[in-house]
């Protein structure tokens, strides 16, 4: 143990460069799986998108290099174009739907309830069912019984199916979104609010500020870092939106339901495939830069 | 060292209880009475949330005559186990269940090996310019989203025999691994030096003190990685529908498609089958619930 501790206060004392023992061959064994792997399974097909996407090829057989054409020619796509506006408009609304019902749920989770435990297991449970599963499940609701109970309370536009409906099938799309969402947004909230000292309460109540002025003016000013965090990982979520789509709507009625994510996959089908790599590729410099603006939110916020 | 394991474990287990239990007595100076109208709230709350689970199973109990009458609230009368015998043998159940079993076994272990391999080879040569530089390159993954990299990767595994479930095991784990790397490094910096060392100098070597002594003190954090690789590997459908290019080969999630293309009024057979599709991530939730919920709050602050 000696001898140890000798070694390490000698090495702390000595140069950065001489400090440094040879590697153990064996980690370079340790890395080198997930290393290989990682670029097998990401990193090349990543390069053959980009690569291709400044191509004419269909995915098979020739091809030649078309240069920006793919990209000029995206700009002026309104089907792209409303996938676009499609993904972000409904990420907008989903992701603010879920934080202010997940909050206001960690609120009353943390509150002086009963059941507290029973309830909390039954709100996470969303997160664990199948995407696509749960969008089928919905979907005989959305097209069976809804409209079988507007037709019993006399609501015309509920009469018919939610889902065949192209002004209003979104809508569906982010109730069941944010169905499966709330819970991982909850417990990051339940863990804010349980950080929140009592006795800022306490003082609040001694002051005479009301349990509304409380929640307003105390708990959401302190738990605004998991606010963003909530945000953000929600957002980059949404924006990936594709199995309960899938299982709503499946992009329809028409393609007003399309998301950018459906559209990519479609490419392969159509014979598209460079057209919607140059696609992806925009994709995937705007997924880069929500990225940034994540990390530069979020950085320094070591109180989380 | 497994007792250190051990102890660690139920530390974490217990962190969000005590926190509650704490708020609450703080909060009890003044005594109140338990808020009964936020209980009554709350309760029709998880209303919404327990409906479509509640139309699943009753549904999936139905006879078929029952299944198409347009209520769907009813309760099932007879009990009927036609939709369970009747999915069984079209979605061909105990092929789908094996597969999906195989992706999510298979994308779980390799996820926790692999993620933890690494993370301790970063760890331990952070002063090391090619581990470092790994560490960033591994953590890149989770900005690509995967429909990006979606269409080349179908060729790829096509080209290369992995269009089946190994292929699935093989990108839902790179996908998982960015995540999992962070949590471990997280985890791995918290861990003395003098532990490993006092194993060194009993003669242990890098791959047994891994093993013997890392590995065991990673449960935790193994605990957390290996969930969220359970959820995602059993619940996706993008990715198996996209890479699995034999139906018969295909897992739970994917078969369900069989219901929106035909016997689409089959309502009894299909809710039957996605009741057994669901199942057991629910049961499994149910056992690990606060392994879920801890991991939920961990990964978001550390990613």
């Amino acid at each position: 143990m000696s001898i140890l501790t000798n070694k390490t206060t000698s090495g702390r004392g000595l140069p950065r460069q001489r400090a440094k023992r040879p590697v153990e061959p064996i980690f370079y064994l340790f890395l080198l799986p997930s290393l290989l792997l990682f670029t097998l399974a990401i990193t090349v097909p990543a390069i053959i998108g980009i690569f291709f996407s400044f191509t004419d090829s269909i995915g098979i057989g020739d091809w030649k290099f078309v240069g920006l054409t793919n990209y000029v020619a995206i700009f002026g796509d309104p089907a792209i174009l409303q996938s676009y506006l499609f993904t972000f408009g409904f990420s907008l609304v989903t992701v603010i739907a879920v934080n202010v019902v997940a909050f206001l749920l960690a609120v009353g989770l943390t509150s002086r309830i009963r059941m507290k435990s029973a309830l909390r297991t039954v709100f996470v449970i969303p997160m664990v069912v199948s995407g696509i599963i749960i969008a089928y499940v919905f979907n005989f609701l959305f097209s069976n019984s809804l409209p079988a109970a507007g037709a019993a309370a006399g609501i015309p536009w509920l009469e018919s199916s939610l889902l065949a409906n192209p002004d209003l099938a979104w809508i569906a799309i982010v109730l069941v979104t944010a169905w499966q969402a709330v819970p991982g947004a909850l417990l990051i909230y339940i863990a804010g609010l349980v950080a929140v000292p009592g006795d800022v309460y306490e003082a609040a109540d001694i002051d005479g500020a009301s349990k509304f002025q409380q929640l307003v003016k105390i708990t959401l000013p302190l738990v605004a870092g998991y606010v963003v965090i909530n945000i953000i990982l929600g957002f980059k979520g949404f924006l990936n939106a594709y199995d309960i789509i899938v299982g709503l709507t499946n992009g329809g009625p028409g393609t007003s339901t399309r998301s950018i994510a459906m559209t990519v996959i479609a490419g392969f089908n159509g014979g598209d495939y460079a057209y919607q790599m140059a696609n992806a590729t925009i994709f995937f410099v705007v997924a880069i830069l929500i990225s940034l603006v994540q990390l530069s939110l979020t950085r320094g916020r070591n109180a989380l | 060292m497994t007792n250190q394991a051990t102890i660690e474990t139920e530390a974490r287990q217990t962190k969000p209880r005590t926190a509650v239990g704490r708020s609450r007595s703080a909060a009890g100076v003044k005594p109140e009475r338990a808020n009964w109208s936020g209980t009554a709230i709350l309760l029709l709350c998880a209303v919404t949330v327990l409906l479509p689970l509640y139309v699943t199973v009753s549904m999936a109990f139905k006879t078929q005559g029952q299944a198409v009458d347009g209520n769907a609230f009813s309760f099932p009368a007879p009990f009927s186990l036609d939709g369970f015998v009747q999915a069984w043998t079209l979605t061909n159940f105990p092929v789908g269940a094996a597969m999906s079993l195989l992706v999510t076994a298979g994308t779980v272990v390799a996820t926790i090996i692999l993620a933890a391999f690494a993370s301790y080879a970063i760890v331990r040569n952070w002063e090391r310019k090619l581990f470092r530089y790994s560490f960033f390159y591994l953590l890149a993954a989770m900005f690509i989203p995967f429909p990006v990299v979606a269409l080349p990767q179908i060729q790829l595994t096509g080209r290369l025999g992995l269009d089946n479930p190994f292929g699935v095991i093989l990108l839902a784990t790179m996908f998982q691994l960015s995540f999992s790397v962070l949590l471990f490094t997280a985890f791995l910096r918290s861990i003395p030096m003098e532990l490993e060392e006092s194993a060194r100098i009993d003669g242990a070597t890098t791959w047994q003190t891994f093993w013997k002594l890392i590995f065991p003190l990673l449960a935790p954090m193994s605990a957390t990685v290996g969930i969220f690789a359970f959820l995602y590997a059993w619940n996706d459908f993008m990715m198996p529908s996209l890479i699995i290019s034999d139906p018969a080969l295909q897992t739970l999630p994917v078969r369900q498609n069989l219901f929106q293309t035909q016997f689409s009024n089959n309502y009894h057979v299909s809710f039957a089958s996605y009741l057994m599709a669901m199942a057991p991530a629910i049961v499994a939730y149910l056992f690990t619930q606060r392994w879920v919920m801890a991991g939920v709050t961990q990964g978001a602050v550390k990613g």
